[in-house]
């Protein structure tokens, strides 16, 4: 899912760097959002809904509309779609409105 | 608590225009932007903007922070920057508050304020429209043009205004298909050069049409679309599917208005600016004294508009707080007639029927 | 129909070509502006006054046809890219026009490429004769074609199969 030559830009994907999904090892590069590490990787579902537990994706993609929150090394309510990629970083989806203590 | 004379909220094209124009005028300005970098938007348009040559035409977007940096970077002993901080609340007493990071808790006090915190993408009522793949036309253009990351293989887009148009356009540059483009007007919303330059891609344009259904269990699998008459109801039997993994909304963006209305400021529903904005004078200073606003969070237009308004706003705002240059005339008139220029045309007598109503 | 489909008409197309005696003479634009938005890059980059816009930047854009020189920068300035160049001086039976293209893969000269009309449909197969891509059109590459004369009105894109 990522975009291989670009007639306009260039994608500078210099570091790989290493998370895991729900348990999963996956990779992604330095620079990027963990919401488009995780889409490069073909994840789309990045919770479930509060009450009816429906699949939430991204939405705006810069911060606005909270259809991307997700836990996030144990903290929830993260957005995760303008929070950078860190090496080691565990990410979950979240159910509702996560557990905050 | 930290003092600012002159405080932007929002480091885009309005806002950096704003803090170009009052930093030459002489006064400080404090920009604060909630992003790591400063740009805004501008970060993901990889076409060339239009206009003319003062609002940077023919340049891509992408290459017009750039230009805007080095303008500011030439009074900047004036400019402070703080990004990754987002500014929380406005309140009755003058003092704003916001946060760095994630922690890092703060007040300021400004003589004066710019808001310029743009607009944000709406969203569109049917079954399913929550599905993951149903994503905003922006936040496809953020996950491609910024990430370097598809959104998918096979794209519908819903809405031929220029955001809509432009979009496809570069989804196609990235590889990816676009099945189709729909809108429920009877005419295509955008600049007709961009409908022509998809339409002759292959890529059908279908006005009258709305989406009826997404479908799909863990994220959109199928598109059904349906004809709509001239007052926007379905048409029975005119059901269209597409097997699409991704569907891009694209029904026009609405400014993003909370701190001008926390802090008082008289707002008003103006439909031809796509929301709630505030009133203001001719100096887009708002209903009250010393709060400014520029660029779409009064009423959404191209980026090119934001930029002139930044421009007028700041340095109407310097002036305000005593820094009105010898100049200040000759500066002022241009930006209002950049401003004039812009809207003179048919797409700018919608914009000024809705400016109007709100300039007091 | 053009604004509900984003497809010109014949009637509208054929406005904006000079006559088949200047085609004939040499390269020259033709600028497919048909509505008017605030927009003046293709004035402002021309150095032959062959192209007039004026005070007002929503004006549609005029080419005075003896001015131009065929020389193809307004092309890359075009934020619409709605400008190409024809040439119908080099052949009896066919003609050259240059389009903008901003597509990869790039076609190389001596390929033969589909020809598109302006619905994308692919109405011949066209020659690549150029491919032009310096640091000054800032990546909207200009790509030259020579197709049968029988579709200089038609030709409006190409289509580059991916090897």
């Amino acid at each position: 899912m990522r975009i291989e030559e670009h007639p306009i830009l260039e994608f500078k994907k210099d570091k790989k760097i290493n998370f895991t999904f729900n348990g999963e090892k996956i990779e992604g590069y330095e620079g990027e959002t963990i919401a488009a590490a995780l889409h490069a990787s073909g994840v789309k579902v990045l919770g479930k809904s509060l009450f009816l537990h429906r699949p939430r994706g991204f939405y705006c993609a810069i911060g606005n509309c909270s259809s991307c929150l997700m836990t996030v090394n144990g903290v929830a309510n993260v957005k995760t779609c303008v929070t950078d990629l860190e090496e080691g970083m565990i990410v979950e989806t979240q159910e509702g409105k996560g557990v905050i203590v | 608590m930290r003092q600012a004379e002159l405080l932007i909220i929002g480091g885009g094209p309005a806002g950096l225009c704003a803090a170009i124009s009052a930093a030459k005028s002489g006064a400080k300005v404090l920009i604060i932007e909630r992003n790591k970098y400063l740009g805004g938007q501008l970060v993901k348009q990889t076409h060339m903007f239009f206009g003319s040559e003062k609002q940077y035409a023919s340049t891509r977007g992408i290459d017009i922070t750039e230009i805007l940096l080095n303008e500011l970077d030439k009074y900047k002993e004036n400019v402070e920057i703080l990004a990754d901080t987002t500014v929380v609340g406005m309140y009755e007493d003058g003092i704003i508050t916001a946060l760095y990071k994630e922690d890092d808790f703060f007040k300021i006090s400004a003589k004066a304020v710019v808001v310029a915190t743009g607009a944000f993408e709406k969203s569109l009522a049917f079954p399913n429209n929550d599905l993951p793949g149903i994503y905003g036309a922006g936040a496809v253009q953020t996950l491609m043009n910024v990430h370097g990351v598809k959104p998918g293989n096979k794209v519908l887009m819903v809405g031929a205004g220029n955001i809509g148009l432009i979009v496809s356009y570069q989804l196609m540059q990235a590889g990816v298909e676009v099945v189709a483009i729909l809108d429920a007007a009877s005419k295509i919303g955008g600049y007709l050069v961009h409908a022509s330059k998809i339409r002759r891609m292959g890529v059908p344009i279908l006005t009258s049409y709305t989406v009826k259904e997404a479908i799909g269990k863990d994220f959109i699998e199928k598109a059904v679309i349906c004809q709509v008459d001239d007052k926007f109801q379905p048409i029975e039997g005119t059901e269209k599917e597409f097997d699409v993994d991704v569907m891009c909304i694209s029904v026009g963006l609405t400014p993003l208005n909370e701190l001008l209305a926390m802090r008082g400021c008289q707002m008003k529903y103006v439909p031809q600016l796509s929301g709630f904005v505030p009133l203001r004078n001719e100096n887009y200073e708002t209903t009250i004294e010393n709060i400014f606003a520029a660029g779409d969070t009064t009423g959404v237009e191209e980026a090119s508009a934001a930029m002139v308004e930044g421009y007028l706003a700041g340095l109407c705002a310097a002036a305000k707080i005593g820094y009105k240059t010898d100049d200040f005339d000759e500066r002022k008139n241009d930006f209002v007639k950049q401003l004039d220029a812009l809207r003179s045309g048919p797409v700018g007598k919608h914009i000024l029927s809705g400016i109007e109503q709100i300039v007091v | 129909m053009f604004e509900k489909t984003g497809i010109p008409s014949k009637e509208m197309v054929m406005g904006k070509f000079p006559s088949i005696e200047r085609i004939n003479k040499g390269p020259v634009a033709v600028i497919e502006c048909y509505k008017e938005i605030p927009c003046n890059p293709c004035e402002t980059a021309c150095k032959f006054d062959a192209i007039n816009i004026g005070e007002d930047i929503n004006t549609i854009p005029a080419v005075t046809s003896d001015n131009c020189t065929g020389c193809a920068i307004c092309l890359t300035k075009c934020p619409g890219l709605a400008i190409m160049i024809v040439d119908g001086s080099k052949s009896e039976t066919t003609v050259l026009i240059k389009i903008p293209y901003e597509f990869l893969p790039l076609p190389k000269v001596g390929d033969t490429v589909m020809g598109l009309d302006r619905e994308g449909r692919h109405i011949t197969d066209v020659k690549i004769v150029g491919v032009l891509n310096p640091k000054s059109f800032d990546r909207t590459p200009i790509v030259t074609v020579e197709a049968g004369r029988k579709y200089l009105y038609d030709l409006r894109n190409i289509k580059v199969e991916a090897k």
